[in-house]
């Protein structure tokens, strides 16, 4: 059965439900993009730059289809679920809060392109997984949203494979750079597969697969990678720092949302 | 008919990167809805986080606000059906052309690939420079028959 936003409305358990799993997508894209915005002008060469640019632009624009999604929800306005609400509320994976490396944007930004590039890709491949199940959803406007997304992340995904394979085949410092990020990703990639202590009512309502099927299908899609390039996918992936989807986040989500909230907290209700 | 005044209108509004083509040669336009406290149109947006989409509404209202007959308009951005490049109509495909943009390819092969011909010289003889370009539906080609530097519009299908 499929519910419309009228139906979502009436009843209130499927409203709570598909509220906590679009804050979910929406934070994911939301941090995400804003890591992303951090390297325009620092990516490896301009059209990458360009390229980078562009993918972050489109990942925020997801971002505010689903906060959009949350307003007709009855959740809030769009700008204040983007900009104002607090770290321990935000349901993004800690792997995608994650700072670029050290240093800041202004000032020595020593940030590094291999993670950038497997945690792009990681992300880009659940992300899709996530977005063929949600093109089954019970609920209308996800779904129908997940087919507009999923056009887009088709050249997404294509473009980190591309740089995730280069890097990986062209040995020497690219490889052992490249394997050292994938390491350190698997230490959090956890965060991305599970739904948090709500997660069961997700599937109870047929909102999305289980953490389970998503995570599987994830590395049915990473294992021809891995194996053309040697490399070797672990058991199980960490949630060292915490779960996101709970409200457990690293101190580079306040710092971030400190930076890119600067403006609009200085006045909220200016008009741009 | 106020529709075909209507029509005209959102004829005027173009996009504001490619100030050939117009909303309708786009295929942004789902539906025109003509109620008797006022209009309300319905549009697709090409990618989700295209910039241009808020200067896009404010033309449309502008637009078909100039209409004695219209009291109120309103422009909704709706993503069911999706916008897909195969919407973009014959005389939008020439008029991107005139601009120096490459339509969308009709067809990509089961890879991922595709190719666009130039704009200026017709040749198919033409590489990918980047699948990315100054705004997120376009593309950076070059043309090794002309030597020019050319834009495509990416194919964009619910097939992907």
């Amino acid at each position: 059965m499929r519910y419309g936003l009228e139906d979502a409305l009436k009843n209130e358990a499927y409203r709570t439900a598909v509220t906590e799993l679009l804050f979910q997508l929406a934070d994911d894209d939301f941090i995400l993009a804003y890591r992303g915005s951090e390297w325009l002008g620092l990516a490896p060469h301009i059209e990458e730059d360009v390229a980078f640019s562009s993918i972050s632009q489109d990942t925020m624009g997801h971002a505010a289809m689903y906060y959009q999604l949350l307003h007709d929800l009855g959740a809030g306005d769009s700008d204040e679920l983007a900009h104002a609400r607090p770290a321990g509320e935000r349901k993004n994976a800690i792997l995608l809060e994650k700072v670029n490396g050290p240093g800041t944007y202004l000032t020595e930004p020593h940030y590094d392109w291999a993670f950038a590039v497997v945690r792009n890709y990681f992300y880009a491949q659940a992300k899709k997984v996530k977005i063929e199940s949600l093109k089954n959803s019970s609920y209308q406007p996800l779904a129908e949203a997940a087919v507009k997304v999923n056009m887009e992340l088709y050249y997404h995904l294509l473009h980190w494979k591309t740089w995730f394979s280069q890097l990986v085949s062209a040995g020497g410092e690219a490889r052992t750079r490249m394997e050292a990020a994938i390491e350190n990703a698997y230490v959090e990639l956890g965060g991305l597969f599970t739904f948090g202590d709500k997660g069961n009512e997700f599937t109870n309502h047929n909102l999305i697969d289980s953490e389970e099927a998503l995570r599987t299908r994830w590395v049915q899609m990473m294992s021809p990678v891995f194996a053309s390039l040697s490399l070797e996918l672990p058991e199980k992936f960490g949630m060292k720092s915490g779960n996101g989807r709970n409200g457990e986040h690293t101190s580079d989500l306040q710092t971030a949302l400190d930076t890119l909230g600067e403006v609009y907290n200085f006045d909220p209700a200016a008009s741009w | 008919m106020l529709r075909d005044k209507i029509i005209e209108a959102l004829q005027t509004v173009k996009d504001p990167e490619i100030d050939s083509v117009s909303i309708i040669e786009l295929g942004m336009l789902d539906e025109l809805e003509i109620h008797p406290d006022g209009v309300l149109i319905k549009l697709l947006p090409t990618f989700m986080g295209c910039p241009a989409l808020d200067i896009i509404k404010n033309n449309v209202v502008k637009a078909v606000s100039s209409i004695d007959e219209v009291e109120k308009v309103d422009v909704k951005f709706i993503f069911h059906p999706p916008w897909t490049s195969d919407r973009v109509t014959e005389l939008g495909r020439e008029k991107l052309k005139e601009f120096g943009i490459a339509p969308p390819p009709r067809h990509i092969a089961e890879t991922g690939e595709w190719q666009a011909d130039c704009p200026y010289c017709g040749s198919t003889y033409t590489t990918m420079e980047n699948l990315f370009g100054p705004t997120a539906c376009r593309s950076i080609l070059y043309c090794k028959a002309c030597k020019n530097p050319f834009e495509a519009m990416k194919p964009v299908s619910t097939l992907m």
